[in-house]
């Protein structure tokens, strides 16, 4: 507070300096700010300045370093685990897009009057609410053999010993995992979605009923349209989000079988063999992931959404300006 | 909706459709938790000689509760849980809407700088920069303390920023313009007109933010070393080793975890709804 020195200067009392606008909007910048920023700095951009930093060493977290140059970011596509760990990744992205569609799916059920509709929104929504390591032993349990599933199946007929193992067969356990995600999501996706769809205005469906529009045009044309932009925005997130799937695998088999995802292994290699600078370098690849996905977010919403009118995305304004130029042809020819 | 209309054999159709999918969906999210409770009911030789599905001879038998709750030192874990939450929760919402007022109120050299700060760190995925959080933790005598995680839990909480400077923006000026004029302070118009107001969001982020710090586990698993500073993940995740298919017990240790934010979600259960979605529009 080296102001205060002009205090005498100005030959205002302290009260009516400290009174005064401009001051009081420093203090209040000064102390409303103070925290977050310094949290933000310590726990964020201090960090992030020694990952990109780490990254070019090789070290733990204790002892000497030696410089490696770009060995690490090499070595992060070289090593099968590592690179493998990104092909996991694949199997919660195919996850994500299922989860989208069934919640997408019910959102458009649940706009249509439903009787019991807490029920079912809260019985969906409900798995959400449970914590990571909870659902993890939920569905220990309900994979193990002979447990939930292989019973639940052999009620259906199927032969005990045909029960494939759901979290060994290398074939399927990343595909039991990456279920849990969309059973743990889904419900929570298809409240967002139906967020949306409500706030368009309910008299629409209404009167698109009374218009006889059968559902799926009330879908195509009302429903659609005041939720694309959360759609995609959803879709665009499953990108990062799957690369930073944790805690299926973490729980529920530890990353063994193949079943490592990109943030279990470098978990593994930061915290079990103290390979410090890798898992940097593993780090900063996701990070420069993430940021090339948010960047191609801007642009689709700026190539697709914006621009139009308000009703209208870019698209859909060049759709209608060639049916125009079509209609015009058309026109012409007919005179012709 | 009870036109003629709803009789028509394609409207039923509909009906019925729409009816099989919504309860095998219900049946879907439910049965797996359905079957912990049945199993968390059973005594450990009714568990050995019936099937899963079945239901336990009696809903009164409390024996694997008292001693998930007791072996894992669960009433620790929810007082430790319930101490983080309130300081973390109480905390976001001053920050996040102290910083919000400041940023979307006044102009000054970089604010716009600020703003693209945070907004960049959302992007930095928490896991990745743990690995030198861990050393910053470390130097400043924070690892193994309750408080070192609360801070490290404000510290990486961008959501609720985000989610009020979506607000203020919607907040007309003139709100503010009227009482300066009516001489209150800044302080003053900050806490008496428009804290009040900011209601819906810190709705929002109390749902959004309380949900995520009941439910992490990896930052604790990682700064909370000591037995009486873990948190009832962390106290949940101990039946992974000495337990191992005595499945009864940790299934009686899930459903303790499951009640009290059961029991909120029922409560709250529109305000949980409305927060969700305001979430998600603006995120």
């Amino acid at each position: 507070m080296n102001s205060q020195m002009t205090v005498p200067k100005e030959k205002k009392t302290f009260k009516q300096w400290f009174g005064s606008r401009k001051v009081q909007k420093w203090v209040i910048i000064t102390t409303f700010m103070f925290l977050p920023l310094f949290l933000l700095i310590l726990f964020t951009y201090i960090p992030f300045g020694k990952m990109i930093q780490f990254s070019f060493y090789k070290m733990k977290y204790i002892g000497p370093r030696t410089f490696v140059g770009w060995k690490n970011y090499i070595d992060v596509f070289k090593r099968s685990e590592c690179f493998k760990s990104l092909f996991v990744s694949l199997y919660y992205m195919g996850g994500a897009i299922v989860q989208l569609a069934l919640a997408l799916f019910f959102a458009t059920l649940m706009v249509f009057k439903v009787k019991g509709s807490g029920f079912y929104k809260g019985a969906m929504f409900f798995p959400y609410l449970i914590c990571g390591i909870a659902v993890g032993f939920i569905f220990k349990f309900f994979y193990a053999r002979g447990y939930v599933l292989d019973s639940i199946l052999q009620l259906f007929g199927v032969a005990a010993e045909d029960c494939p193992m759901w979290l060994q067969d290398l074939k399927i356990n990343n595909i039991s995992l990456a279920a849990t995600s969309v059973w743990r999501y889904t419900g929570q996706n298809m409240i967002l979605f139906l967020g949306a769809m409500m706030s368009v205005d309910t008299d629409l469906y209404e009167a698109a009923y009374m218009d006889g529009a059968n559902k799926w045009n009330q879908f195509k044309s009302i429903i659609l349209p005041s939720i694309k932009s959360i759609v995609v925005l959803n879709l665009i997130l499953s990108i990062s989000g799957s690369l930073s799937a944790f805690e299926p695998p973490y729980v529920i088999t530890n990353g063994t079988m193949g079943t490592g995802t990109y943030f279990v292994i470098m978990n593994r290699l930061a915290h079990e063999n103290q390979k410090v600078g890798l898992a940097c370098a593993m780090a900063i690849v996701l990070l420069l992931i993430i940021v090339v996905c948010t960047v191609a977010q801007k642009l689709f919403f700026k190539y697709a959404f914006d621009d139009g009118t308000d009703d209208e995305s870019k698209a859909a304004v060049r759709k209608r300006k060639k049916a125009e130029k079509a209609a015009r042809k058309a026109a012409k020819g007919g005179m012709a | 909706m009870n036109g003629a209309k709803s009789h028509s054999p394609a409207a039923i159709l509909f009906g019925i459709f729409k009816y099989v999918m919504l309860t095998a969906a219900a049946i879907i999210a439910l049965l797996p938790v359905l079957v912990c409770i049945f199993t968390a009911f059973k005594t450990t030789d009714e568990y050995n000689a019936t099937s899963v599905l079945d239901m336990p001879n009696s809903f009164g038998y409390l024996e694997n509760f008292s001693i998930a709750f007791t072996k894992a030192n669960m009433l620790r874990g929810f007082i430790n849980t319930a101490l983080v939450l309130v300081v973390v929760l109480i905390a976001s919402i001053l920050m996040g809407s102290m910083l919000a007022y400041v940023l979307s109120r006044f102009k000054f050299k970089g604010n716009a700088v600020i703003q693209n700060l945070f907004m960049f760190a959302a992007l930095i995925p928490g896991i990745a920069t743990q690995v030198t959080v861990y050393q910053i933790m470390y130097a400043l005598g924070l690892v193994n303390t309750l408080h070192g995680y609360m801070f490290v839990l404000m510290g990486t909480d961008i959501i609720s920023i985000y989610i009020f400077l979506q607000f203020f923006e919607n907040l007309p000026v003139s709100l503010d313009e009227s009482a300066i004029v009516d001489g209150c302070t800044y302080f003053g118009v900050f806490f008496k007109i428009l804290f009040p107001l900011l209601k819906p969001a810190i709705v929002t982020s109390l749902v959004l933010k309380g949900v995520g710090v009941y439910n992490e586990y990896y930052m604790a698993n990682l700064y909370l070393q000591s037995k009486e500073i873990k948190t009832i993940s962390l106290a949940l995740y101990t039946f992974t080793g000495p337990y191992g298919n005595q499945y009864n017990y940790i299934c009686a240790g899930v459903l303790i975890t499951i009640i009290p934010i059961l029991i909120l979600f029922l409560i709250f259960q529109k305000q949980v709804y409305s927060g969700m979605a305001a979430g998600a529009v603006k995120g």
